[in-house]
């Protein structure tokens, strides 16, 4: 069963993500399998996350495929123009890709190559229009395509976002544009997400899958707190990380404890596990989340 | 407003080297407003490029720099352009290439030119047209996306922004933070519900127009 027929199942649905190596050393990756194989649904790949250069996306989605999973390509707009965009779609397509999650992208000044130009010819929502195009036999300028796609189409979305008015309206462009199902940004506060699946109850039948980033270290939480847009880890979650023992071990164990009240609550339809290079952590996660 | 910023000294004389005697033009319009080609500027100009051994022929501020007719009149009959070797130009790009245009001498650049602005105060500018040849003004509460938000976007915000501020720069608004505000305010947000179509990057490409 793959992304599809998960989300239509209604069951819980898990993805993992993995980013492509910086380099052609694939080891991790492929010590990475045995944790997400036969335990999450899809697994993203994050295309030049960052903006920094690492292989692509599209690679390591054909070889995910190859060891059984059902790969979700990321997209971002930063890199390619319409053209070029719409080509790695169809390409994705011939090469077996089912998923498509549409991101606008970081811009390029905070990545490895701040001078690099910056393309943003299309944003998430017209990638998506683009994509839905595709899926209906037309490019974006109505030409006929000899085979269409037939791709799920996903986008992201912040539930810590302030404004979240302005956020939610983004999401409504978003499912206009073809997107079913989202990734949220990383959540740490199962309030956080009441109040953002109050402010999106008019959406109707889309999936939310929320955002779980393990926290290593107490270290780390206040690091995103600091900088990444979008995160909030709450005080009380900082200082049970910093008087904890194994640090790693309560990340896991709070991981699972906010997924296991967020689905008592029915606060959302399954989770996407952002491990940052600790994918051996999946099992351990879900289990904590009594998904396992 | 069109804003530049002059060139470190070292760049110009870069530039100039092999050329001894220089004539200066600069312009009446936004480079004197901003201080980057009006008398003054000029003047300076022509100080330090004595102190460096040069010769200054002349100087003239064209009136403005940026419209052709003109500046091949005031430039035929500029004192001192017969002896130079070569022109330094106090103006904006546009400015420049006119001058160019209308001489057959080597002419250099004394600014980069940076934007099309607004002037907030003496000496603070603000970039807010990219003069994209198809303007969203009309949906965007007046702020444009095109040039505020740091990639251009028109359906609504990256998730970068951080306390109201762009993910590139944390000195610069988020511009759709302040597009949502001014259309709120407006009871305009209905605006945000429509998908905008790609740009025709065509429009921003018309070489000339009649
Ligand atoms: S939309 Fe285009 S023309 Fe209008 S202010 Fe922005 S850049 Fe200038
Ligand atoms: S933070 Fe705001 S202004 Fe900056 S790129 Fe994102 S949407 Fe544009």
């Amino acid at each position: 069963m793959g992304l599809r027929e998960a989300l239509a199942s209604g069951k819980v649905v898990v993805t993992a993500e993995v980013a492509p190596p910086k380099g052609t050393d694939l080891t991790a990756f492929r010590e990475s399998l045995p944790y997400l194989r036969g335990r999450v649904d899809a697994v993203n790949v994050t295309d030049f996350q960052s903006a920094v250069v690492r292989a692509s996306s599209l690679t390591l989605c054909r070889l995910l495929l190859e060891e059984g999973l059902d790969p979700v390509l990321q997209i971002t707009g930063r890199d390619r123009n319409r053209i070029a965009i719409q080509g790695e779609l169809l390409g994705a397509a011939i090469l077996g890709i089912r998923n498509v999650l549409a991101i606008t992208g970081d811009h390029t000044e905070i990545g490895d190559h701040p001078g690099a130009k910056p393309v943003f010819d299309l944003d998430a929502v017209t990638i998506l229009q683009a994509a839905q195009r595709l899926n209906q036999g037309r490019d974006l300028a109505g030409n006929p395509l000899r085979g269409a796609t037939d791709f799920t189409l996903g986008a992201t979305v912040t539930p810590c976002y302030e404004p979240l008015e302005l956020q939610v309206l983004k999401m409504e462009s978003k499912i206009a544009a073809g997107a079913t199902f989202f990734q949220t940004q990383a959540v740490y506060e199962v309030e956080a997400m009441r109040r953002f699946r109050e402010a999106t109850a008019h959406l109707g039948d889309v999936k939310v899958l929320v955002g779980i980033i393990p926290l290593k270290s107490a270290g780390m939480a206040r690091f995103m707190n600091k900088n990444v847009p979008g995160i909030r880890v709450p005080e009380e979650l900082l200082e049970r990380m910093a008087a904890a023992p194994d640090p790693v071990a309560a990340g896991v164990k709070a991981a699972g404890e906010l997924m296991a009240a967020l689905l008592a609550e029915g606060l959302c339809d399954g989770f996407h596990l952002m491990t940052l290079g600790r994918e051996d952590l999946v099992p351990e996660i879900l289990a904590a989340a009594g998904l396992a | 407003m069109i804003i530049a910023k002059q060139k470190e000294l070292a760049e110009i004389l870069q530039m100039l080297e092999g050329k001894q005697r220089i004539f200066l033009t600069g312009c009446s319009q936004c480079a004197t407003t901003c201080k980057f080609g009006g008398e003054e500027e000029v003047a300076r100009m022509a100080a330090a490029l004595k102190d460096a051994g040069k010769e200054i022929t002349g100087t003239v501020i064209l009136d403005p720099s940026c419209i052709s007719l003109k500046v091949k009149k005031d430039l035929r009959r500029a004192p001192g352009l017969q002896e130079a070797e070569a022109i330094l130009v106090l103006a904006c790009g546009d400015g420049c290439q006119t001058v160019a245009g209308n001489t057959r001498l080597p002419v250099y650049p004394a600014n980069d030119t940076l934007f099309i602005g607004e002037v907030e105060r003496v000496g603070r500018f603000k970039e807010v047209c990219r003069a994209c040849g198809s303007c969203e003004l009309g949906w965007t509460g007046g702020i444009c996306p095109v040039t505020r938000c740091a990639k251009g976007l028109l359906n609504g915000p990256c998730g970068g922004s951080r306390d109201g501020k762009c993910e590139v720069d944390p000195e610069l608004d988020c511009a759709w933070i302040l597009i949502y505000e001014a259309l709120k305010e407006r009871g305009e947000l209905d605006k945000l519900r429509q998908v905008r179509l790609p740009r025709d990057h065509r429009k921003a490409r018309r070489l000339a127009i009649n």
